[in-house]
């Protein structure tokens, strides 16, 4: 056994609780070893030195403060284990309400959206038009309408044919 | 405890009795005063009435009372290092009055008594002058006889940094008490004088 290792060894060496071949490696040890030797007896007299402090004993009082204490702690009543704790309840609520919230929000789904814009067009059209045909009027004159001539569309100016012009 | 968390009240006096004294020599030995080293060992006990629904026998249940204890003292010196900034090292710790009775032999002459109270201050100085671990670690195992596993769990360290934790507290009392170890203890040495 090097002197190092006896170093860490001796605390335990001094309580006498190092096993047996721990304690005789150490003691062949400490038989060649001046150095080592003389450090165990230090420790050794600092072991004894703190055995001088007294032990203390605690005050007549102690006791009974203890169980004065003990008695003035609240007793769990049999229905408190169904109150929640007030942390419990508030992850519970707020879990509630936000799988609330998520079943209000409606679908991110972008074809539905499309679908949904094109019916209220088609709706908005049929309302626009609902006046013109209770007007009567409007409806009595509708067959003079047929007579009229188709008007062609015209074709668009080209922007080549307008650059020219400018020139 | 398991007759405790079954809802036993006298076991409970029976854990008081048994643990009360060494629960305030050691909470004694960490703080500066014997009241306070009071309130907290009842503190320390109403916690462990407090938890004893979640008690499980998984260790010792000295391990648990101690690293509760150890726990408790640790807080209390912190705070009170915050409260009292300006109170040196070398202020008396507290007043004659508030101590613990000491159990001494009566028959002493007054000088050797007065020796010996120095030489008990001393000590008690030494140890207070450790830091908080490191006298945590030399109480458990000097004055409560626990092996190196059962003070890394109060402690909640490894096996290892316990015992680096043990040497260098022991190195630091070597220090503080040659002095003492090189003197020889009072009563001792007036055995021999005529009275």
């Amino acid at each position: 056994m090097k002197c190092e290792e006896v170093s860490s060894e001796l605390i335990e060496h001094l309580n006498q609780r190092a096993d047996s071949a721990k304690r005789r490696d150490v003691e062949e040890h400490l038989a060649g070893c001046a150095a080592c030797r003389k450090r165990a007896e230090e420790l050794r007299g600092i072991w004894n030195v703190m055995d001088e402090l007294p032990a203390v004993e605690p005050s007549f009082a102690f006791d009974a403060r203890v169980r004065q204490r003990v008695a003035a702690e609240p007793r769990r009543k049999w229905f408190e284990f169904f109150v929640p704790q007030p942390r419990l309840a508030l992850a519970v609520g707020l879990l509630i309400a936000l799988m609330v919230l998520v079943m209000k929000l409606p679908l991110k789904n972008p074809g539905t959206t499309a679908t949904t814009a094109a019916t209220q067009q088609e709706d908005f059209n049929a309302i626009k038009n609902l006046g013109v045909l209770e007007n009567y009027d409007v409806v009595t004159k509708m067959d003079a309408l047929s007579e009229l001539t188709p008007v062609a569309a015209q074709p668009e100016e080209s922007p080549q044919s307008g650059t020219a012009s400018n020139d | 405890m398991l007759d405790v968390k079954a809802g036993d009240d006298s076991s409970f006096d029976f854990l008081l009795q048994k643990y009360r004294s060494p629960l305030v020599n050691f909470l004694n030995r960490m703080v500066r005063d014997s009241s306070t080293a009071e309130d907290l060992a009842q503190e320390v006990f109403l916690r462990v009435y407090r938890a004893r629904k979640q008690y499980t026998p998984s260790a010792k249940f000295t391990t648990w009372l101690f690293r509760i204890a150890t726990n408790v003292a640790l807080n209390s010196v912190r705070d009170t290092r915050h409260r009292k900034m300006e109170v040196s090292i070398d202020a008396p710790t507290d007043d004659e009055d508030s101590r613990p009775m000491e159990l001494r032999a009566p028959e002493k002459r007054i000088d050797e008594h007065l020796l010996e109270r120095d030489r008990i201050e001393t000590i008690r100085r030494a140890i207070l002058a450790l830091p908080e671990k490191q006298r945590a670690a030399v109480l458990l195992h000097k004055y409560e006889e626990m092996d190196y596993a059962e003070i890394s769990r109060v402690l909640d360290c490894s096996e290892s940094a316990l015992k680096s934790l043990l040497f260098r507290a022991y190195e630091n009392l070597r220090v503080q008490l040659a002095p003492l170890v090189a003197q020889p203890v009072a009563h001792r040495a007036g055995e021999g004088r005529p009275s």
